[in-house]
């Protein structure tokens, strides 16, 4: 299993937990912990009911993405291993639209890395969310997208040690 | 010299097609600004984007004054919001 991936298949939070769990296993001290994340399709956003999701990915900068944040978190927080995986195209209620796991020897590390990743994949991942909800539909504008903002990490950061 | 432009969600959705054929003056020093300069007189419907639009050149982010080449990919991207 790729630890990065952008699909149409639903995803496994378990598949990408054992992932990362065996990688950190054979490094330094080996995995003492593993955290995970799995985003779910809500039934309401600002005060509308919601039918379904469609999202949309630009596949190669996502996956570039993807890395850049494993290696922000390696830089901060060494030895971590971190997976991700977000779903694209039509999704239903209670779905998972992307699911993270994080393996560190201590947990304090993977419960920061995985708060850390999800922080960042709202900040730079190249990907939209489409919502279709009674009465209408919509495309939702979240962050203006900049790899280079130091500041956008440092509040990622801030909050990821908040967590831990 | 000729590129390839991709367009995104609401973007895609304002032009009505996510790939545009531009071509540009063969001059030395084009950058993605001129692109996108180019882009929104073939689709004036997209300048609201301006402010908020970010870009990737051969699906590597990139900035406005970015030199773009001959054949190149440049993506533009509404603010993004996975998750």
């Amino acid at each position: 299993m790729p630890l990065f991936a952008i699909t149409p298949a639903v995803l496994s939070v378990d598949g990408l937990a054992a992932e990362v769990a065996a990688l950190a296993s054979r490094a330094g001290e080996g995995c003492g912990a593993v955290t995970t994340f799995a985003g779910l399709v809500r039934a309401h956003h600002q005060g509308r009911r919601v039918r379904y999701l469609e999202y949309e990915a630009y596949e190669p900068l996502a996956l570039k993405a993807f890395a850049q944040i494993q290696a922000e978190a390696s830089e901060a927080w060494a030895g971590a291993v971190l997976g991700m995986h977000h779903r694209t195209g039509r999704l239903e209620i209670g779905e998972a639209s992307i699911v993270i796991a994080a393996a560190s020897a201590h947990r304090a590390e993977a419960f920061a890395v995985c708060r850390y990743a999800i922080e960042r994949v709202k900040q730079i991942v190249p990907v939209w969310k489409h919502e279709y909800f009674d009465g209408g539909e919509a495309w939702v504008e979240g962050a203006i997208a900049d790899p280079s903002d130091a500041h956008a990490r440092e509040q990622a950061k801030a909050r990821a040690c908040a967590s831990a | 010299m000729r590129v390839r432009i991709k367009l995104f969600a609401q973007l895609r959705d304002r032009a009505a097609t996510g790939d545009v054929a531009c071509e540009l003056p063969a001059v030395d020093a084009a950058t993605v600004a001129d692109v996108w300069d180019a882009l929104i007189v073939m689709h004036p419907a997209l300048t609201p984007f301006q402010s908020s639009v970010s870009s990737a050149v051969n699906a590597e982010y990139a900035k406005r004054q970015t030199r773009v080449h001959d054949g190149d990919e440049v993506a533009f991207l509404p603010p993004v919001s996975g998750g």
